[in-house]
This record gives C-alpha cells, structure tokens and sequence, in this order.
C-alpha cells in the first residue's frame, strides 16, 4: 500500500515539483500588489496635481491682483485693456442663475419621474423606460449646448419679447434636461430600497398610491433624494459647454436671466479660444476662476456625500 | 463533568501517542492534530482539539452548525487564513511537518491537500480547462500530459463517460451533481494525498448525493478523505471514523460504528439520536 | 358612538382616489417629458443633418465654406486620442481595482484612496482641462498633442473606469477564489486566471461606457487649446490633432446659418460613433449576464 502511494506521487506531482519556480512566483506575488498599488496612487496623485496646479496659478494670480477685489470686487472686466477689474461675484451670479434655473426644471420632473418608475411603472415600463434615461444622460454636452443656442432658444424669444440671443435662461433648461437623468435613476434607487413591508403597511389601511409615495416612500428615502439633488446643482455648476454656446460672454452681477451672462466655465473657455499669452494675468486668472469653481463642486460633492451617509435610513 | 473532560484527556492521549486508539491497529497517520485553538477576533472557534487522522480512511466530521467542523476542516489546507483575523495556536502536523509554521509555503500544502466545497464551484471556463487548472497553475503546460491528465481524472471521479464529448463546454451547463463531480476531478487532477471535503453533498439532490458517496468509497483506496457533513445518516454509511464536534471541542472520536452505536458520551448520543442539532 | 363616520369616510375617499389618479397622470407627464425631450432632440439634428451627411463630408478636411466643410480630421483624431486613452485608463482603472479589491487592507491610506476617487468622479471636466494644460502641455511639454489630450482624457474617466471595475471583481463570488486558492494557486495566479476573466466582460461594459464619455467630451480639450482647422491627419501620438466635439464646437459657434446643419451633421457622426459604441458595451453585457 506504501509502495504504491509513492509511485503515484511520482507522476503529477513529480511533474509539479520538477517544474515549479518558486523564485519566479515568488518575485511576481510580491510585486503585483506593489505595481497595482503605484496604478491607485494614480488617482491620488490627480488629485494633487489638481490641487497644486490650481493653487500655484492662483497663487501667481493674486501676485497681480488683490484677494479681495477678486472675492468681492461685482465687475469682472479682464478684457479692458488699462484698467481690467478682476471681481468674480459676475461670473458667480451667472454659474448661480443657471444652476437655479436647471435645478427649477430638474427637481420636479426628475423626482416627479422617480416616483412614477418606483411607485406606480410596470416592471416592463420601467425596463424601456430606464435605457432611454441612460441615453439621455449619454448625450455629449456639446450636443445639449448645440441644441440650446439653436433650438430652445429661437423658441423662448418667440414666447418672451425681449429675450437675448444669449441668456441665462435658456443654457439653465437645457442644463436641468442634462442633470433630470441624474436625479431620477438617483432618486429611483433610494426610493426603490424603501422595503415593500412599509409600502404594504400603508396600503393595507386603506391609503392610495399616491399617499403612500409621499407620506411613506418620500420621507424614508428623502436622504438619497436630497444627496442626488445636491449631485446634480454639483454638475450644473460644473457644465461648460452648453453655457459656453448658449449662456454668452458678458459677465453681470444681476438677477436677470434674460441677458446675456458669463459662467466662471464660460469665461474659463472663452479665454482658452482666445489668444491670451502664457503668463499674462488673463492667463493666470482662469486658474483662479477654476480654483473658484473646484471649491463650489467640491464642497456640493462632500454635502452630498455627508448627506446620504449622515441620513441614511436603517431598514 | 470533571469525570468527562478526564475521560476525554486520556482518550484524546491515546490518539495523540498514535497508540491504538480504540479497537484495532490504524494505519499512517496523515494530520496529526495537537492542541489546536484557533480564535476568529475574540471568539474561541476551536478548543484544544487533538485528532489524527489516518491514511485510505474516511474520516467524518459531524456536529451542529457553529460547532467549528468546517473551521477545523479549513485549517488542515489553511484555507482558513483568507479571513484576516484569525489566529491559531497548537500544531498540525501533515506527514509529520507542522503545516501551520510561519515558513511553511500553503500552496504547497494544497496542491498535496485537496478541497472540495460545500457548492459546486466550477469556473466558468470548459470542463477540460477546468480540470487542467490545478497542473496548468503548478507549470504543466504540455498538452500531451495535460490530456491525458484531464482523462484520467475525470475518470477517476467517475463522470468521464457523461463528458467525454463536450470537454470543450462550459462547465455552467452542467447539472449541480455532476459540476460537484467536476471539482472532484479538478481535484484529483494534482494527484493529491488527501482531499478534503466540505458538506460536499448538501447542495445536491438524493441521486447526486448517491453518486458522490460511492465515489467517495472508491476514492478512498488511493486517497485519505476527511468529510464534514451536516447528515448523520452520510457519516454513517461511508466513513470510517467519526469525530463529533460541539462548540469547538471534539467530543469524541472513534470508529465510526463505535459511535453510532455505543458512543462514549451522552452529548454524543443525544445529538446522533436527533435530540438537538 | 362609533368614531368613524361611514359616509364621510366614503366621500374623502372618492376624492382621494381621484387625487391619487391626478397625480399619476402628472408623474407620467414628468418621465414623458425626458422622453419627448430626447425625441426632439434626436429629430432636430438629424433633420438638419442627413442632408449634409454624405461620403464628401467624411473626406473632407475642415473649410471655411459650409457646403466643403468635412469632418476627415476631427474623426481620425477622435479615433487616434481612442488610441491613447483606452489603454491608458483601462490599465490604470483595473489595476487600482484590482488593488482595492484583491490587496487593500483596510486602513488609512486605502480608505483615503476609495474617499479620493469618489470625489476625483465630481470635478467638472474643464478643471481636469486646467490639470493637462499645466503637467502635460506646459511642465512636460508634451504640447497640444494627442499624448497630452490621451492623459488628460484617461484621467478624467479613470473614476468611472475604476468604480466599474470594482463592480465586476466583486461580483466573482468568493467561492470561485476558494477554488483556486484550494488547488495551491497563488494570489496573483488566482487573480489572472479566474478574477479577471470572470470579471471581464463587466470590466469591458464599464470601460466603453466611460470611452464614450471621453469621445463626446469637449470642454477639457478647449481648455488644452485643441486646434479646430486642421488640414493633415495626425502622424503619431506626439502630433496635433483635432476631435469630434472640437470641431461641432467651432461650427455651432459660426454665424451663418449653413454652419448649424454642417454641425448637425457633425453631431450625426459623433451620436453614430456613440451608438456604436454602446450597442457593444449592451451586447457584451447580455452576451455575459448572469453566468453563476
């Protein structure tokens, strides 16, 4: 019995034991998890680089102009030629006219259609429905941008007298389409993990549909709600293209939204085309606009983020 | 109780001193355990255990759920180890050198120490790259050998006559009984010493788990079998020797005939007779 | 005395149901009005489009002309700043995955990571523009070449890439890592021979989704100052090229009117490229769905 335990082993694991490479796997064990490592730190790294690059150019910025008449200073007039004035509040009231706008669009029908696909769609509704939104939310921005200036546009001068080729308004509902898909895959998923026994409860007293949405799914999911909403103002402010085609390029501290108007993206690309040298003030001074803009989206983003952690139901 | 954990001392030494244990002379011992605790964070999962475990046999492992016989299983290929918090203390030796020394390599040790899961777990790759998984990783790579490998072991699991013709399909289509029979073969294909099995039948329906326990009986003349299962009834018809485990620690362990019909302890008896568990 | 008076039960109730069919009818109107939105969309530009779509405007370089305005360039460029970001961020996204998930203890440094790539997922893509403009344009004076848009792309869409991956290694069920572990194979072994080719296919959906992103993104290469006219197709990775949306940017930004259809037919070719891509990512994941 001995014997022929040996002879067994002597073939496949003989053959393994011949042809193993403990050196070889040895090296590459210890050194994938290194080499996967450095590709993680790649993200880090972007991070930095982002950080850095945005503080140095800054920093170089406000060599040439002062802190505060940037922060406060309500004429941003990069372009005239002597006395250029560099005081972002314009081109913050313009991010903030058309993110209020978007989110004005966005929040009704994108929770409106949340609750249509979690409470009351057919499963077979939900299946064409849910690609569809995926689409929308696939399409460039370029192309929503293209489709503001030539097509919303024409429309809302028909509808308001007076309306410039360039606004605010029309850049902001073509901004809320954008951020709508958002909102309601989103909101559908916070609403969709609402347990049923909560739904049936309700339902089992007598309520309709519709109250048990909104006395009973919207209260319980009203956190995931609320961080999509705060996700999505974080992409309005964000978004570039469709402003920069449809939203103008004179910057105003107003509330009017039927001129045209500047977002610290728009200035930021109307720059970029431009001829503004390196190292000129103009140069520097789309850093210090980005960095503007990277400080909004990011703190909209950790809100979020607490949000959705800090309030999260336990079910 | 002192009385109990007095008789279990001696009956454990006896085991331990590989003296023979109860009625006849055993063979080799392949894992002889001494001693072993493992703790998972703070919990005590396994208590001072001491076991041998003898060469062509059939060993069962029975008890309640939670009493440690899959940890104590996991432990003899260290497969234990992939939860992180987990320590151990004690030594089990594997053909007489402690598997669970710091320098001791685990890829070794399983490609000697076979495993088969409580779920088929085939990959999802054709049968023949399934079987070819365990030489292709250890360096075979000629496709002669590896052929007739493959061959050999899926007879060896007694499923070459269902598969011979579709060695190129994906081992998904198969049934759950003869995917389990699968990971027998993929098993087998290391040619190893001992296999280790995990409730490999509960998952099955009654005639897969028929197929799996005769295999189970023929495999035992080439290879040492350790089994944990959940149904007294399997213990009783394929193993050789039983050890029944309850929170951690063995109870008893002896011939399997032994315990199923004059088991030592009431503890032991109360659980065969279906009183808890 | 009972407290529940029968009738006046039965009379809020039909106005209930009623307020209940009302808002059903409204909450419709809200998800049809994405529908309808994105039909007009689409009808738009390709009624505006197809007239100008033909094989000349595909061979044709750029024109000051509407009618000889071609989209020759900004195609073989967008295919060729493919070229660069594909590989590049899908080698970064798995390997960072593939550290998160198979290596990554859980510490500091690693929640520091997962904490950073969710954030890294909400900065706008003009700040990633500023980012390329200043490492990779200027400080390794890479220029405004398709190398330097390829890195700033692939960083822009790694998050994307990386939280995929993630979803498809955590979707191989452990049992499978068991498996090989309990043959002897090593990690690393584990990982390249049953890891990744189960969690392929959701890998590739993953990376084409977020390389569609990348191809109809234009506001980082606007910032990188990506030339609009060009009249030669590039010639290596360190050569100047143009791109899809750049060259719809500059044509929806003309005055005359001939422009709007030569940018919808622009559109055209680029929403085209898209569809394309994404009906692949769609048969990759019906291909594969649900294998365990």
């Amino acid at each position: 019995m001995v014997s022929q335990k040996e002879n067994k082993s002597s073939s496949v694991q003989q053959l393994i034991a011949n042809s193993r490479n403990h050196k070889t796997k040895k090296i590459v064990e210890k050194a994938m998890p290194a080499l996967l490592f450095s590709a993680a730190l790649i993200s880090i790294l972007t991070t930095f680089g982002i950080v850095f690059t945005l503080i140095f150019e800054t920093f170089e910025f406000f060599k040439r102009v002062s802190i505060t008449d940037f922060l406060f200073g309500t004429q941003w007039l990069p372009f005239s030629g002597k006395e250029p004035l560099f005081g972002i509040l314009p081109l913050i009231a313009g991010t903030l006219k058309v993110t209020l706008i978007a989110v004005i669009v966005a929040v009704p029908f994108g929770i409106g259609s949340a609750i249509y696909l979690s409470e009351y769609a057919s499963e077979k509704a939900r299946r064409t429905i849910k690609p569809i939104l995926e689409v929308l939310a696939g399409v460039p921005t370029i192309v929503y941008g293209f489709f503001a200036l030539t097509f919303v546009t024409p429309i809302l001068q028909e509808l308001i007298p007076g309306l410039k080729i360039f606004n605010a308004l029309s850049p902001g509902i073509v901004v809320g389409v954008m951020i709508l898909p958002m909102i309601t895959s989103l909101s559908e998923d916070a609403m969709s993990s609402v347990p049923n026994s909560m739904r049936e409860g309700a339902l089992a007293v007598g309520a309709t549909k519709f109250e048990v949405a909104i006395k009973v799914v919207l209260p319980a999911a009203l956190s995931g709600i609320i961080a999509s909403v705060v996700l999505a103002i974080s992409r309005a402010i964000g978004e570039t293209m469709i402003v920069s085609l449809a939203g103008g390029s004179t910057p105003k501290f107003d509330l009017n939204v039927t001129d045209s108007i500047q977002t610290m993206t728009a200035y930021i690309v109307q720059v970029s085309t431009g001829d503004a040298g390196y190292g000129t003030t103009i140069y520097y001074s789309i850093y210090s606009v980005g960095f503007t803009l990277f400080i909004f989206t990011l703190v909209m983003n950790l809100l979020a983020h607490y949000i959705s952690k800090r309030f999260r139901e336990v079910y | 109780m002192v009385l109990k954990i007095q008789e279990e001392k001696t009956f454990v030494k006896k085991i331990q001193t590989g003296a023979k244990p109860v009625t006849e002379v055993a063979g080799n011992i392949v894992y002889d355990t001494r001693n072993l605790n493992l703790w998972y964070g703070d919990h005590h999962g396994l208590k001072d255990v001491n076991l041998g475990i003898y060469e062509n046999e059939v060993t069962a492992i029975i008890g309640p759920s939670g009493c440690g016989k899959s940890t104590y299983l996991k432990t003899l290929n260290r497969m234990v180890e992939l939860v992180p918090i987990v320590r151990t203390s004690g030594e089990i030796l594997y053909r007489e050198r402690n598997i669970l020394d710091k320098d001791y390599t685990v890829e070794e040790l399983r490609t000697r120490v076979g495993m088969v899961f409580q779920k088929p777990n085939p990959f999802p790759k054709s049968i023949y790259d399934n079987i070819a998984y365990g030489p292709r990783i250890h360096g075979i790579k000629n496709k002669k050998i590896l052929d007739e490998i493959v061959e050999k072991s899926l007879r060896g699991a007694a499923i070459w006559d269902e598969v011979k013709d579709r060695l190129n399909q994906n081992a998904y289509g198969l049934s759950g009984g003869q995917q389990q029979r699968i990971c027998i073969a993929r098993c087998l294909a290391v040619e190893p010493d001992v296999i280790l099995m995990d409730e490999p039948t509960s998952a099955l329906d009654p005639i897969s788990t028929l197929k799996v326990e005769e295999l189970v009986q023929e495999l035992k003349k080439d290879y040492s079998i350790v089994i944990v299962t959940h149904n007294m009834q399997q213990a009783a018809r394929i193993s050789d020797r039983t050890a029944f485990f309850l929170s951690g620690e063995v109870i008893e362990y002896d011939k399997t005939d032994v315990i199923f019909q004059t088991p030592a302890d009431q503890r032991t008896e109360d659980y065969i007779s279906g009183r808890f568990g | 005395m009972r407290y529940i008076d029968e009738t006046a039960v039965m009379k809020r109730m039909t106005k209930r149901i009623t307020f209940n069919k009302v808002w059903k009818a409204l909450f419709f109107l809200a998800t049809i009005f994405a529908l309808i939105t994105l039909a007009i969309l689409l009808f738009r530009i390709v009624t505006q489009g197809i007239g100008y779509l033909n094989i000349d405007f595909l061979t044709n370089f750029a024109s000051r002309f509407a009618d000889k305005a071609g989209i020759k360039a900004a195609l073989v460029g967008s295919l060729w700043l493919m070229g660069v970001v594909a590989p590049v961020s899908i080698i970064l996204g798995v390997g960072t995955a593939l550290y998160l998930e198979e290596y990554a203890k859980k510490n500091r440094i690693n929640d520091f990571i997962r904490m950073n790539i969710s954030n890294l997922a909400g900065v706008p893509s003009i700040v990633f523009g500023l980012l390329g403009l200043t490492i990779f344009v200027r400080m390794m004076e890479l220029g405004k070449s398709i190398l330097a848009a390829g890195f700033t792309m692939s960083l822009l869409i790694l998050p994307v890439i990386i939280v995929a991956a993630q979803e498809a290694i955590r979707a191989v069920p452990s049992e499978q890592r068991e498996a090989s572990y309990g043959m002897g194979a090593t990690k690393w072994q584990t990982i390249l021979r049953v890891v990744l080719p189960a969690a392929i296919p959701g890998i590739l959906t993953g990376s084409i989704l977020a390389l569609s992103r990348a191809i109809g993104e234009t506001a980082p290469l606007v910032v990188l100052g990506i030339p609009v006219i060009l009249q030669f197709l590039p010639d290596g990775l360190l050569s100047q090229f143009t791109a899809l949306p750049m060259q719809i940017y500059d044509w929806a930004k003309r005055p005359q009117e001939a422009f709007q259809y030569v940018a919808s037919a622009g559109i055209l070719v680029l929403m085209t490229v898209l569809l394309l891509m994404n009906s692949i990512a769609i048969f990759i994941r019906n291909k594969f769905q649900k294998r365990y």
